[in-house]
């Protein structure tokens, strides 16, 4: 897809002045957080859970070679078939030569952001396959020619009455008089019309939450069961999984289940989770004729052993952005490519550049949450803090950034210095804004007073304050 | 020529830093696959198995599924035509070949008639046998096999699934005891599915709705022999 997150500021812009994307993004707010935290709080083990799934995560991944040597192996001998890929165009190519073998015309898939990171879509309509989404959010936002704004709720940035303007657009075979005032109106709509679309497919494709090298099994979690019905009905069914979702084994994923949908929505258990193994068996009344899995590197082999190692712990469910200030405000558009939100912010630029993405890390005010509530403990501030230091040691800053930054560094050094210029600063802006207690313009302060007031200090520096407080401490105890 | 295969590999080694002698992390791998560690399990769902089952039912309404308790196997038919009578449903209904199911007295019920193989986009209610059920979370856990078609479990409206209260485990730990007793160590059956309530979907302004593409409504059959 074509990645904006180069004009990340202009995008932020546009979507704090977008009054529908605001009221929409209001249920991101009250949709989550709250319904995680009663979860969390009702399994006394959760935390414990937490630093098991980490640690599963951190074992796999420093012997990942030899666990998906043994997946594939296992997938193999259940007869199904792994297609290794090491790049976008090597996966696109494998699945579409398997579209073309079956003479698929259409394909349905199943919600998957890997298949986003490698644009699938756009693929296959340049190469005359049909791709169907089936999943509510995915559905609306194929509909409507868009991307994924969040990466478990894809339609999360609209409101009803655009999702009902879309499907008067498009679902021209039905009654323009029907009633579709209520999400259910809309919800049985689309049920009905996907209902033909899985019969009719050719080919199924899905993403995975985990693979599971002791079986050779595919995972996928959902609430609808349109992943289900995308991978039992077609002739072929097709996994699209990156090579970090493998976990060891069966109790290793049971681990992890149990903070995935805790984090992502609140649910104990997500309402489907399915556990695939090969193609039908002979006797076997129903499901997929064949079953490939394509095993995608696309850098992640290069985080390895680097400090961005551990966001591939990351089991994409949602609990960063979620919780982030930054998105609440912008939404996921504005992150410009497949992935929003603090754990984009730190996978963005592993994968398309941090020339490209270099905003991305910086649009965060480190208020810590995302690593709060990642249930994998991924340090996602201090990997966007890396991504920083990486931005600024390849040049890649404003010439203003990086000469505010020299001299902030230039002062910092030099400590009676810098107490010195900023204890006068703040006298002096203590003096000016005595009145008012406030700014509403500062010279170099534009990008702050343009949107609200700076507070006056009130005289002293902190670090004045903390010597005092030290000395009276001192005094009381001698 | 190298496949794709040996780049991936030779990538992750190299950024991983491994060398040629691999013996003790070859070791650390066959060692966790053999052992299957369990990690933490919750206490949840560690009870006396009277206890179990009443966590599975209280799990299983709290995700909006709906439970019926029955003595015996002769009384799965019974409890059947009473859900599709209080639904207003047709007395059809699709169900495998699953020989637990097919030895319950059916023809007692005069009206009710049974289609078996695999599902059809219109039918209105599919019955299956859960294999085991999880009472930590109320899950019903299912198996793909030749008398146990996938699409029952997805397409009809209704969906009855009737487990054993013996089969009613305390967490999914112990459920891959059983299954590795049943099809071997390493080995799965085709697709486990793991259901847990309804089909839902909040993908419209994050109102949950049940009733996605999944079945409308889950109705639990325990039989407590």
């Amino acid at each position: 897809m074509q990645i904006t997150s180069p004009t990340f500021k202009d995008n932020a812009a546009k979507a704090l002045a977008d009054a529908q994307l605001q009221k929409a993004l209001g249920n991101v707010r009250a949709g989550f957080i709250d319904k995680r935290q009663k979860a969390a709080d009702a399994l006394p083990e959760f935390e414990a859970l937490r630093d098991a799934a980490r640690d599963i995560k951190n074992h796999t991944l420093a012997h990942l070679d030899l666990y998906l040597e043994t997946y594939a192996e296992k997938v193999e001998a259940a007869g199904g078939q792994v297609h290794w890929a090491e790049t976008a165009e090597d996966a696109r190519n494998r699945i579409l030569e398997i579209c073309r073998r079956l003479g698929a015309k259409t394909v349905t898939k199943g919600k998957s952001m890997i298949t986003e990171e490698i644009g699938l879509n756009a693929f296959f309509e340049e190469h005359g396959v049909t791709p169907v989404e089936t999943d509510l959010g995915e559905y609306i936002i194929q509909l409507r020619g868009e991307h994924p704004s969040h990466i478990i709720a894809p339609a999360v940035h609209l409101n009803k009455e655009q999702v009902e303007e879309d499907f008067r657009r498009v679902h021209t075979h039905l009654d323009p008089s029907r009633n579709l005032d209520e999400p259910t109106s809309l919800l049985g709509e689309a049920r009905a019309v996907l209902r033909e679309k899985y019969f009719q497919a050719d080919v199924g494709i899905t993403g995975a939450n985990f693979l599971v090298a002791e079986t050779g099994t595919s995972i996928i979690v959902t609430n609808e069961g349109n992943g289900d019905l995308t991978q039992t009905l077609p002739k072929a069914h097709i996994v699209v999984a990156s090579i970090e979702k493998i976990v060891p084994t069966l109790e290793d994923v049971s681990q992890i289940l149990r903070v995935l949908a805790r984090s992502a929505t609140g649910q104990d258990m997500s309402v489907y989770t399915t556990f695939s193994t090969g193609p039908r068996r002979d006797e076997d009344p129903d499901g997929p004729g064949e079953y490939h899995v394509i095993l995608l590197d696309n850098g992640r082999s290069a985080m390895l052993g680097t400090e961005y190692q551990e966001m591939l712990r990351c089991i994409r469910c949602g609990a960063c952005m979620n919780h982030c200030p930054v998105y609440h405000a912008v939404g996921g558009h504005a992150y410009g490519w497949v992935y929003p939100g603090p754990m984009g912010a730190v996978l963005t630029p592993s994968l398309v550049g941090v020339d490209k993405a270099g905003h991305l890390p910086n649009a965060s005010t480190f208020c810590g949450r995302c690593e709060s509530v990642c249930p994998m403990r991924i340090p996602l501030p201090k990997m966007m803090r890396h991504w920083r230091e990486r931005e600024f040691e390849r040049n890649l800053n404003s010439a203003v950034a990086r000469y505010g930054l020299g001299l902030w560094a230039f002062f910092a050094k030099r400590p009676a210095l810098y107490q010195f210029a900023t204890g006068t600063a703040m006298r002096l802006l203590g003096a000016i804004g005595k009145g008012k207690g406030r700014f509403a313009a500062l010279p170099l302060a534009g990008g702050w007073t343009r949107h609200r007031d700076l507070p006056a200090p009130e005289g002293k520096t902190f670090q004045s304050q903390w010597a005092e407080r030290q000395k009276k401490m001192k005094a009381k105890a001698a | 020529m190298t496949t794709p295969r040996d780049n991936i590999l030779a990538k992750v080694r190299a950024s991983l830093g491994r060398k040629s002698d691999d013996t003790a992390r070859r070791a650390a791998v066959t060692d966790r696959l053999q052992r299957t560690p369990k990690g933490v399990v919750p206490r949840r769902g560690q009870l006396p198995q009277a206890e179990k089952l009443d966590l599975f039912c209280k799990m299983a309404e709290a995700v909006q599924a709906s439970v019926a308790r029955v003595a015996s196997t002769a009384d799965v038919p019974q409890a059947v035509t009473d859900y599709l009578r209080q639904k207003n449903l047709p007395a059809h209904v699709r169900m495998g070949a699953d020989a637990f199911l097919a030895e319950m007295p059916w023809s007692g019920q005069k009206n009710l008639t049974i289609e078996s193989g695999r599902a059809k986009g219109s039918d209105e209610v599919g019955l299956s046998h859960a294999l085991a059920g999880v009472a930590e979370t109320g899950t019903l856990v299912l198996a793909s096999g030749p008398d146990n078609p996938t699409t029952i479990n997805f397409l009809p409206e209704h969906h009855i699934a009737v487990i054993r209260a013996a089969d009613i485990e305390g967490d999914m730990e112990a459920v891959w005891t059983r299954i590795r007793a049943t099809y071997g160590k390493g080995e799965m059956p085709r697709v486990v599915n793991m259901i847990t309530g309804p089909s839902r979907s909040g993908d419209i302004e994050q109102t949950i709705l049940l009733g996605a593409h999944g079945p409308r409504a889950v109705h639990i059959v325990v039989v407590e022999e």
